[in-house]
């Protein structure tokens, strides 16, 4: 009984957040998006009753056939009680926007298809980037109020009516959610492509010191961008470019952090942790993203290429290659921590001295990235600049984890 | 920046169905082209079995070319400045380990 008990346990919220992201997404087409919290009622019912039967009666042969079994018959419920209120109480007969028909089709490809129109139904360019976000982390990757406000390092009340607008506007979107339109699909996929980098940036580089976080901001965007790939329609070079930068990221996850949650700058970690097989993967999307003779390269395959040379330490040529790169990427894709990467590069190939002066042509002097560049570019030659631009590169960063490797960083002048 | 077609060459058919360690190579040297930016198109692999040849006067040959030992067994597109560079690019190809080759040619644009 007990072993029963712990079983269900670990299994459940596994299979929760997947299922129930799943399950949600199948009732909305079904319902449509006008009644998401009907869905999401549904949805959460099944899963309370699952938690309160598996745990005394232990997990089903087929738990997922189960939990649908269950959603299926609770819509059915539903459906009768809306039925017999709106003919005896209100006595009309239209259930607006309701189905008639109670059964719901459970199969694959109706998981697959109602993913996917949800990641569009999602990303609505009329909420933010920060709300798309937030709203693709409840509504895509299941996490609740309190993981979003984790994540990002804010109260839940912030997450709260960052989520409450941003859902307002998904009901009243009008998105027709049942039939994914091709037009919809190309004017909507570089916004669903753009929010699903910054959710995979999010965990990346996240200001939260939690490694159990940052994983699984990643692989979910990573799992959402696999969807992509399984529709003609969404698998884009754009689209393979974007999955290849993931891949080549989430490798160097674990080298990343030490065990007392310090960041481990890139020249000093690990490279036996470093994972092959995501590598490979990086690889196998990265020369999809270059199917068809199209002479334009988008900033997903430009930066999956700077990745790639990244995470191959052996070649003579890389520094330049990633320059070469960066040199491509400032121009279609501006932005100063682009310019500030480059400038690393350039130290690279053309030593600190030079790159000093291509930094502080930027003259970026808010911007805690600079100083710390700055105080690495300066180590050699004038300890009394590098030390104060590591210590302007402290005040500045809202970062703890940064903080303590700048800390160290600047400690190690005096040695 | 023009782009050139590398062409492979095989001589035994047996080759074509590479090994997992000849496959990730090439995928790596693949991958290394496409992250300098100058993989113009990735190409494909050519059926050295499902290939029939059509001549003149409705004549059909089993097979690539059955007169020379040599078949192409695929492609990929590049882009550089010029044929020096894309000869530089394919010479990283693991091919010449089994004994194939790689010939490098400009595509002409005519607009």
């Amino acid at each position: 009984m007990e072993e029963k008990a712990t079983a269900h346990q670990e299994l459940l919220p596994h299979l929760f957040r997947l299922e129930y992201t799943k399950m949600t997404a199948i009732l909305c087409r079904h319902f449509g998006l006008k009644h998401i919290e009907t869905a999401e009622d549904i949805a959460s019912e099944t899963f309370l009753k699952a938690t309160e039967l598996w745990g005394t009666n232990g997990i089903p042969e087929n738990p997922t056939a189960w939990l649908y079994t269950v959603a299926k018959n609770k819509t059915k419920d539903h459906l009768r009680r809306l039925n017999i209120f709106e003919t005896q109480i209100k006595g009309t007969i239209s259930a607006d926007g309701f189905q008639a028909e109670q059964n719901i089709d459970f199969t694959q490809q109706t998981i697959v298809d109602s993913q996917l129109a949800m990641i569009f139904a999602v990303c609505n360019p009329t909420n933010s980037m920060e709300a798309q976000i937030c709203l693709s982390l409840q509504i895509l990757c299941g996490f609740s109020v309190e993981e979003i406000a984790n994540a990002f390092l804010t109260k839940t009340e912030t997450i709260k009516k960052r989520l409450f607008r941003a859902r307002a506007n998904l009901r009243n979107d009008n998105f027709q959610i049942k039939k994914l339109q091709k037009v919809t699909i190309q004017s909507r996929l570089d916004t669903v492509l753009k929010t699903l980098y910054l959710l995979f940036n999010e965990g990346y580089f996240s200001k939260s010191n939690n490694q159990l976080i940052r994983r699984d901001l990643c692989s979910e965007a990573i799992r959402l961008t696999l969807i992509l790939t399984e529709n003609p329609l969404t698998n884009t070079p754009q689209t393979n470019a974007l999955l290849s930068l993931m891949c080549f990221q989430s490798s160097r996850l674990d080298a990343r952090v030490s065990d007392t949650g310090e960041a481990i700058l890139f020249e000093q970690q690990d490279k036996n942790l470093w994972d092959k097989e995501l590598i490979e993967k990086g690889n196998y999307y990265l020369i999809n993203a270059c199917a068809g003779s199209t002479n334009w390269r988008t900033k997903y395959h430009l930066e999956a290429g700077i990745a790639y040379w990244h995470t191959t330490p052996t070649d003579e040529n890389k520094w330049q290659y990633i320059l070469q790169l960066y040199d491509q990427l400032i121009l279609i894709a501006y932005s100063p921590i682009t310019a500030l990467n480059r400038a690393f590069a350039y130290a690279k190939v053309h030593g600190n001295k030079q790159a000093i002066k291509e930094t502080e042509n930027l003259n970026l002097i808010e911007n805690s990235y600079y100083h710390s560049l700055l105080g690495y570019l300066y180590t050699d030659t004038d300890i009394d600049k590098a030390n104060k631009h590591y210590n302007r590169a402290i005040d500045l960063t809202k970062s703890k984890t940064e903080r303590k490797t700048l800390i160290r960083e600047r400690d190690r002048l005096k040695e | 920046m023009k782009d050139f077609v590398l062409i492979f060459r095989l001589s035994n058919s047996s080759d074509t169905k590479p090994s997992p360690e000849q496959m990730q190579e090439r995928m790596n040297w693949l991958a290394g082209i496409a992250a300098q930016n100058k993989l113009a198109d990735k190409g494909n692999t050519l059926s050295p079995i499902s290939a029939k040849t059509v001549k003149p006067d409705n004549v059909v040959t089993d097979g690539p070319y059955t007169e020379i030992k040599e078949f192409i067994s695929g492609y990929v597109i590049v882009k550089a400045d010029s044929i020096d560079e894309a000869v530089e690019l394919a010479k990283g190809n693991p091919i010449f380990k089994i004994g194939g080759n790689i010939e490098v040619r400009e595509v002409v644009k005519r607009d």
